[in-house]
């Protein structure tokens, strides 16, 4: 029990910190941040699948659904109610997930992560075909209210980062217990080898449906709080690019520990403006050389630091030859 | 044996420190010399809309910002700057997500605390940043990206577009369509499968239906954006039997479409009508058969009026870039010829004292204005959206010069292939196009 | 009538396209089981390439079967120095690392690459139309058939040919088979493993610049064409299953064909065709069409 308390007090108290300190930091560092731990979401969704071996391609097609309910909701009803909003996206996607589970939950290794894609990519066409949601050029997202509070000017944003991160220690917080529970344990034994799981008497297929629909509900719920920082969805949302991305920021951080999942997302963020910033025409050459030291030198992610740290031996982190 | 757990709160420090030194960073550079006029230009810089818009936006924004802060611009545009205060130029790479663009924003008005922002090509991006400069209360003047959504959806008050929107770039490559092929009964389209394709088609397909009513249309066809290959699509038209063939297409697309589509004789066959086929003339060259009809997204380049400002700007571009400007360039140019106009008018208005944000505004709206290709008036939009006029003509490649030119060129007024300023586009066209006024 | 025909021809001509695009990935994910992001790459190396020295080529009026030869040349070249210095310099450093952490590997490198052409280039386009000109054209009533196109379709099918006629019939041929049933017995039997994998990553990056340079005079070469490439290797490669080169030929027909129809037939649908058509299948054939039954390891 005191394994898990330490964490469990440590998580609490940086999630605290970073929420009171955000009205002392620079304005355009508190939005970067908002848009990183909506992603983290994701990204929290994908260790979990990584930890069992998989890794989808397709999370992009969760992502937007849940952007698109919140848009949709917005565009067309009187609906502000951040907490309604927020809810209809996690339910739809969810209901998304359940049904692509049902296929998608047969199958292994690239061919799991190409038919995830696919189905992505199929979402993409039907947005990109529909005329009245503005095609590829989207549409906006308007302000959401708070319980009936409608915040202005400059706390429009502090709430917002402030939801988030309820949002994110929430997430962080069952995603951690989850990894403690007998169902979050047994991914690992997937990964390495189903066969024995299956003759334990546990069906491997539900329990990467469940995994699927955790990683779709979380990809959901990230989708629609980065619809409500950006203030516009489009058709890009589900595109396999996008995917790609909270990809990338999963090996970043490494499948051991579930703060990674956010310090690894910020970082990307950040990454990201400063090339920009000061490579305006190389910044892929940027990220890509940044993306290579990484793995070269920190070849389980940043998580390992945490693991190696604690000097205990790393709990199934990802990358177990 | 418990370990002594301080790694993460190791960890956190360590980005924390990270962050602060970002901070002073950020910090350092927003305290350049607080009297020049910090303007941010974004465009496309790398990935395949780079070569037709990026690129040549950038030079003309990097040309006109050199030239107008040595004051070597000729009139009404000859003073230092803006209005005597030297312009200094960040620039800042359009490509990624709709989200990456947002975020590059918020830098630039919230990190660099620039004074204007002017630029995306991508209409998406204009879309999604317009609420996020309203929010944020900053000075933008859109530039290049072309749908009509950005004002007739709200009214704006911090965003402005100098050039005009892409419903008459429809309107009068129907008009001239008509007017050189006698007896249209039927027409196709090839136009790229997102916003701008299906956008430029509806218009172009609405417009003919109020000119032409027994025209009909015999395919439609859209492919995906930067597909690269048209096999399908070229036997598709050859096939068919159209008159003559819409295309929005641009750059690598239109490219790649003319020479697999000239190789087996389709241009040569059927005319083509390209609403934006300017941009990619050069490039061209003898590669794009003679007749083809060419729009340039308003009179710019070959279309542009004579005048002073024109043949320095030209002059100015080549010389410095060694290639000739193509629309995106005049793009710019009015974009912050405008400005500039704007903010002169304020300033002096204020007795040559520096203006805010809002008198800028004040004075931006409904002004006109001479640029390198012609006269624009801030007409539409509650004075927000530019207005002016075009001009389409016929392609014609000069063999003995080796060049490429526009002949039987036919110039249309602003009123005759826009909106009324109280109307929306779509409903105009729906409605049959009532209120336009051609001579 | 003629629509059927044209609807087989454009079909023929796109599935050469795509399996030009993804045999050498295919090839690479066979043996290496790396899903190589480069090779996006190596596609718009060999475009360019092609674009640059074949251009220059045609500029000095030489004849033009040379050109062709030339643009062929230049693939090879490429692919090989491409190929090279990719596997050793930095494959060699993540073998035996999760598979994931390869293809990010592969997807880094793909990133610094996409910058290096900017570097090279330009932002701007290259154009390399010649050959579109000198290989003719051929009427059928009101279609008229490029050439080029033609002989697009004769290449994709000599390379099938070829490599399917390599794999049973040499030396090299028959270690690449042993080597995607299974490494670990390949080893234990003493094949150089390493080497084989050096060889095949060279040969798919030849393939992968091959399938650039070739498709350099039809479109216009630009930043960002490696991009779309590797979504259609992939699903092409997913259809036909890993490392059968008779795979992604039929995959490749297969899309070719349904998205020919489309455009013709229903064009609302054409955005979406390959990736039904790669639901479909995995759908019924979840490890691809060709892929060799795998026996279970416990």
């Amino acid at each position: 029990m005191t394994t898990m308390l330490r964490p469990l007090v440590i998580g609490t108290l940086a999630f605290l910190l970073v929420a009171g300190l955000a009205p002392a930091f620079p304005v355009w560092i508190v939005s970067l941040a908002t848009l990183a731990f909506a992603n983290a979401l994701v990204v929290l969704g994908l260790i979990i699948l990584w930890r069992a071996g998989l890794v989808p391609f397709g999370q992009a097609l969760f992502y937007a659904i849940g952007a698109y309910a919140v848009a949709l909701i917005t565009r067309y009803t009187g609906v502000r109610d951040v907490f309604v909003l927020i809810a209809a996206g996690a339910v739809l996607s969810c209901l998304a997930a359940f049904l692509a589970g049902l296929l998608l939950a047969r199958y292994r290794e690239i061919f799991f992560s190409m038919l995830s894609l696919a189905m992505s990519m199929i979402l993409y066409g039907v947005l990109v075909k529909t005329e009245t949601l503005g095609s590829t050029d989207g549409f906006g997202v308007e302000p959401p209210t708070y319980f009936g509070y409608a915040p202005q000017g400059a706390m429009q944003l502090l709430v917002l980062f402030w939801l988030v991160l309820a949002f994110g220690a929430a997430a962080a917080l069952l995603v951690f217990l989850y990894f403690r529970s007998v169902a979050g344990s047994l991914a690992v034994p997937v990964r390495d080898s189903e066969i024995r799981l299956e003759f334990l008497g546990v069906s491997v297929n539900r329990l990467i449906h469940l995994n699927l629909m955790i990683a779709g509900i979380l990809a959901g719920i990230g989708g629609a709080l980065a619809a409500l920082s950006i203030e516009h969805v489009d058709p890009n949302m589900a595109y396999w690019t996008t995917s790609g991305g909270f990809v990338f920021v999963t090996i970043l951080a490494g499948a051991g520990s579930v703060a990674a999942a956010f310090v690894g997302s910020f970082l990307f963020e950040l990454l990201k403006s400063i090339a920009y910033d000061i490579l305006p025409g190389a910044w892929q050459f940027f990220l890509g050389a940044v993306l290579l030291i990484t793995i070269l030198f920190l070849p389980e992610g940043i998580g390992s630091v945490f693991a190696r740290l604690r000097r205990q031996k790393p709990q199934s982190t990802g990358a177990t030859p | 044996m418990r370990q002594r757990a301080y790694p993460p709160t190791f960890v956190l420090a360590a980005g924390l420190s990270l962050g602060l030194s970002l901070l002073a960073a950020g910090g350092a550079r927003a305290q350049e010399p607080a009297a020049a006029i910090k303007i941010g230009f974004v465009t496309f810089l790398s990935g395949p809309a780079a070569a037709p818009f990026g690129i040549p936006d950038h030079n003309a924004a990097e040309m006109l910002v050199e030239k107008l802060n040595a004051g070597q611009v000729p009139a009404p545009y000859n003073t230092v700057g803006l209005g005597g205060t030297r312009i200094e130029g960040k620039f800042v790479d359009e490509a990624g997500s709709v989200a990456d663009v947002v975020t590059q924003f918020r830098n630039l008005v919230e990190r660099d605390h620039v004074d204007v922002v002017v630029g995306y090509v991508s209409s998406g991006n204009c879309l999604a940043i317009t609420p996020v400069a309203e929010e944020l209360k900053q000075l933008t003047v859109l530039d290049i990206c072309g749908t009509t959504r950005i004002f007739e959806e709200k009214p704006r008050h911090y965003v402005f577009r100098v050039n005009a929107h892409a419903t008459m770039d429809n309107v009068s490559a129907a008009k001239y369509a008509l007017s050189k092929f006698k007896d249209i009964s039927i027409y196709s389209g090839i136009n790229q499968n997102y916003a701008w394709g299906q956008d430029s088609w509806r218009d172009f397909r609405l417009a003919m239906k109020n000119l032409d009513a027994k025209a009909t249309i015999d395919k439609e066809l859209f492919p995906k954006l930067f597909a690269g290959e048209y096999g399908a699509e070229i036997s598709t038209l050859l096939t068919s039997n159209a008159q003559f063939i819409h295309s929005s297409f641009y750059d690598g697309d239109l490219e790649a479409f003319i020479y697999q589509s000239a190789a087996r004789g389709l241009p040569q066959r059927i005319p083509l009508v390209l609403t934006t086929g300017e941009s990619s003339l050069w490039r061209l060259g003898a590669k794009l058969p003679d007749g083809a009809i060419i729009g340039a997204r308003g009179p710019h380049t070959f279309f542009a009026h004579d005048s002073e400002l024109n043949t320095w700007f030209h002059k100015s571009y080549v010389d410095r870039f060694k290639e000739q400007p193509i629309y995106p360039a005049y793009d710019l140019a009015q974009s912050l010829f405008g400005l500039k106009t704007a903010w002169e008018k304020a300033q002096a208005k204020k007795g040559g004292a520096r203006p805010t944000t809002e008198e800028v505004i004040a004075a931006f709206e409904g002004i006109s204005f001479p640029t390198p290709s012609t006269m624009v008036q801030m007409a539409l939009g509650n004075g927000h959206q530019g207005l002016s006029d075009t001009a389409v003509g016929t392609y014609k490649f000069d063999k003995a010069e080796g060049k490429p030119e526009i002949v039987d060129i036919v110039r249309y007024p602003a009123q005759c292939v826009n909106p009324p300023a109280d109307v929306d586009s779509v409903p105009w066209l729906e409605g049959g196009m009532k209120g336009a006024k051609c001579d | 009538m003629l629509t059927a025909f044209a609807i087989l021809t454009d079909g023929l001509v796109y599935a050469a396209y795509l399996f030009l695009v993804a045999v050498g990935l295919s090839l690479i994910f066979g043996v290496m089981k790396i899903l190589n992001v480069t090779h996006g790459s190596f596609y718009a190396f060999g475009a360019y390439g092609s674009a640059v020295a074949v251009g220059i080529y045609f500029e000095r009026g030489l004849p033009a079967a040379g050109g062709f030869l030339l643009m062929i040349l230049v693939a090879m070249a490429i692919g090989l120095i491409l190929g090279l210095v990719l596997e050793r310099g930095l494959l060699r450093l993540v073998y035996g690392k999760d598979e994931i952490v390869v293809v990010l590997v592969t997807y880094a490198a793909f990133l610094i690459l996409e910058d290096v052409i900017r570097l090279i280039w330009g932002a701007g386009s290259y154009a390399l139309y010649q050959p579109l000109g000198a290989a003719g054209t051929i009427d059928v009533g009101a279609l008229v058939l490029s050439g080029y196109d033609i002989g697009l379709v004769a290449l994709a099918g000599l390379i099938a040919l070829g490599a399917s006629f390599a794999i049973k019939h040499t030396r090299w041929g028959r270690l690449l088979t042993v080597v995607i049933f299974d490494r670990e017995v390949a080893a234990a039997f003493g094949i150089n493993v390493s080497a084989v994998y050096t060889f095949t990553f060279i040969v798919g990056a030849m393939l992968g610049a091959l399938g650039g340079a070739v498709m350099a005079p039809k479109i216009a070469v630009t930043l960002g064409i490696g991009v779309e490439v590797i979504v259609l290797a992939f699903a092409v490669v997913a259809i036909g299953g890993m490392g059968s080169v008779g795979g992604a030929l039929i995959g490749a027909l297969l899309v070719g064909e349904c998205r020919a129809a489309a455009v013709h037939l229903m064009p609302q649908v054409e955005l979406f065709v390959i990736y039904a058509v790669m639901a479909l299948v995995l759908a019924f054939r979840p490890q691809g069409l060709f892929t060799h039954a795998q026996p279970r390891k416990i």
